[in-house]
């Protein structure tokens, strides 16, 4: 057996822990009934959710007319939620295909959650193209299909159509990966089962693994070519993205600095959403053995790197506009920090630039009160920031005549708390029907990083 | 659907069955296969079970991706209908191909990850509607089984095959049938 080195802290705490006791504690949740807190937060998000819905259903019926868009900001909330949700879907890519090439095995605690979280923002993402259209049902004009006019195809040439492209690769490729990773863990829940139920239930889901010697030996190998795959994606979809902004003339957009400002964005946020997911689920699910605090600390690390890089564009794209003496993307830049939005100009460097930084002192980036509260900051924050660059660079537009302000309505931000009500629907729900933890990976790196097997066989401590 | 009996020993801990195993193999007897909850690096060579070429299939599926994208963008912007773009050039593929570059990638990546996927579960058998293969629940849990065939051991009677067993530091032997293949 290959040890870690002695310098590294366990990832697996506990003296007793054993190949069984971890099954017991990740399957605990889903075969215990749910607790009143959970029911509280589940029923919460429920209504948002249902609330949220029938406002998607109200905009699809009556037009985007409904939303508080206007000739001169016609890109608002729902283009924001959309690059937030998308952002925030990429820390799970992050932590399991990334850190999984690097061999970072403590991943292993927080990687099924992580991808979860992926799947649902990745959703919740979707949606708001989808909406936009006004009219949905023609949404399949995105794909190049042939149709009734003829010639008429997409435009290879345009970022929406890459978008198009990224997402939906992103999407299903980050599924049919947790999903391959799921399955070995349904099959320990299916030959667990009591009821019959959930005993057919977990047996179908499970597709009948087998964990032969082949079957592990083909699971290591896609996760790892799968891994291969999803890394670029991870920085490709983000860097599609912001050339949605990038390839146009307006000024605020026209930076060379967007895709990797994006992406360093993007985990920036997805982290701080893993970070909040976590915190909660450690303490509600009990699982304090395997998300450590070495764990939270490293991912607050990330946080203040990824922030750094953050701080970094946006002072970039500050020195830029001055340097390169073009007066309106000078003046977009002193109107977005100076003009009717400084506001949220204040609230995302703040959030963004300044908060991240107080993880330098290790009593804050290894408190978990304290962790929790940045964590949400940075998400208020990663909001605002895709808010000015949207709102602030269309609301003056080229002719002053056209100038506006944007005024959301009650429908846009119905729709916005509604998304928050589906994906934590969806979260919460996966907490109490999925093994949260990746339990039969975790048990391969108990002998050579558990507390219990270390100390024991170094007679160490 | 075939069916065939199978000797299964259980062991408690990943590292006493490796040494099970080499137990066994030095007496002369052939282990066939094991079933384990995670995956048990090294065991693939002790049991002389070759490595996957899963991967070579996935660059083959990614290559056919990227073959396919560049012949339907070739097709839809060049051949069939091209777009006059600010009236830059578009009259071959390769005036126009930085733009094409992000959909050939995410197309590559589509067709290798979603046809390695496909072929991992045909391969495994691992698919919707599926019967547990596994031979004892705690297979998935704490447990180890290794599996021998009788008939692949003739110097053996199948009663010294199981005392062998039993003496590799099993905690159980005991003998199943088990499904080998479906069609």
């Amino acid at each position: 057996m290959v040890k870690e080195a002695e310098v590294r802290d366990p990832l697996i705490l506990g003296k007793d822990v054993t190949y069984h006791s971890i099954t017991e504690d990740v399957c605990r949740p889903i075969e215990s009934k749910a607790g009143r807190l959970w029911w509280l937060v589940f029923g919460i998000s429920v209504i948002l959710a249902i609330w949220g819905t029938g406002m998607i259903l109200y905009t699809i019926g009556r037009g985007i007319g409904v939303w508080g868009l206007n000739n001169t900001i016609d890109w608002a909330w729902d283009i924001t939620n959309f690059v937030w949700w998308v952002g925030i879907g990429h820390a799970g890519t992050l932590i399991s295909a990334v850190l999984l090439l690097f061999r970072q095995k403590w991943r292993m605690a927080i990687n099924r959650s992580a991808e979860a979280m992926t799947i649902f923002a990745v959703i919740m993402a979707a949606l708001f193209p989808g909406i936009h259209m006004g009219r949905i049902w023609l949404a399949y004009f995105v794909f190049p299909v042939p149709n009734q006019f003829g010639s008429l195809w997409v435009n290879f040439n345009s970022p929406l159509l890459w978008d198009v492209f990224a997402i939906s690769t992103y999407f299903s490729v980050s599924f049919v990966f947790w999903y391959i990773g799921l399955i070995p863990d349904f099959a320990t829940i299916r030959d667990r089962a009591k009821g019959p139920i959930a005993k057919k239930v977990y047996g179908l889901l499970s597709f009948g693994w087998t964990g032969n010697v082949k079957a592990w030996v083909r699971f290591e190998e896609v996760s790892l070519v799968l891994a291969g795959l999803a890394t670029p994606l991870v920085f490709s979809v983000h860097s599609i993205v912001s050339m949605d902004f990038a390839t146009s003339v307006i000024p605020g957009w026209h930076t060379t600095i967007f895709p990797p400002y994006f992406v360093a964005g993007a985990v920036f946020s997805g982290f701080a959403m893993v970070q909040t997911l976590l915190l909660v689920v450690r303490k509600v699910l009990h699982f304090e053995h395997y998300i450590t605090f070495q764990h939270i600390e490293l991912m607050n690390r990330i946080i203040t790197i990824t922030g750094s890089i953050v701080g970094v564009a946006y002072l970039s794209e500050l020195f830029i506009s001055w340097y390169s003496g073009v007066e309106y993307e000078g003046y977009a830049f002193l109107n977005r920090a100076t003009g009717p939005y400084w506001w949220s100009y204040a609230i995302m460097m703040t959030a963004n630039v300044i908060s991240p930084q107080l993880f330098w002192f290790k009593k804050l980036r290894t408190s978990l009160l304290f962790s929790f509260f940045i964590s949400i900051i940075v998400n208020i924050g990663m909001w605002f920031e895709r808010f000015v660059i949207i709102v602030t660079s269309l609301h003056r537009d080229y002719i002053p005549s056209n100038w506006s302000m944007f005024h959301p309505t009650f429908v846009d931000i119905g729709v916005y708390l509604g998304t928050i009500g589906i994906f934590f629907v969806l979260f919460f729900g996966f907490t109490r029907l999925f093994p949260v933890l990746a339990l039969n990976e975790l048990k391969s790196i108990l002998k050579s990083s558990g507390e219990a097997y270390r100390d024991k066989d170094t007679g160490h401590h | 659907m075939t069916k065939e009996k199978f000797i299964y020993g259980m062991y408690n801990d990943d590292d006493l069955m490796i040494a099970g195993i080499k137990q066994l193999q030095a007496k002369g007897i052939h282990v066939r296969d094991a079933y384990s909850p995670f995956p048990v690096h090294g065991l693939e060579d002790v049991l002389g079970i070759k490595w996957t070429r899963i991967a070579i299939a996935a660059f083959i599926y990614g290559i056919t991706g990227l073959t396919l994208a560049v012949l339907a963008i070739n097709y839809m912007m060049i051949i069939d209908w091209p777009l006059n773009i600010g009236g830059k050039p578009n009259f071959h593929f390769y005036q126009n191909v930085p733009a094409f570059v992000p959909i050939m990638f995410e197309f590559t990546v589509l067709c290798a990850g979603h046809g390695m996927a496909i072929t991992y579960f045909f391969r495994n058998m691992t698919l919707p509607g599926m019967p547990a293969r596994n031979p004892h629940p705690r297979t998935t849990d704490d447990h180890f089984a290794i599996e021998i065939a009788a008939k692949e051991n003739t110097n053996f009677s199948k009663e010294q095959i199981e005392e062998m067993v039993a003496e590799s530091g099993t905690v159980a032997v005991f003998e199943k049938e088990r499904i080998v293949k479906f069609l």
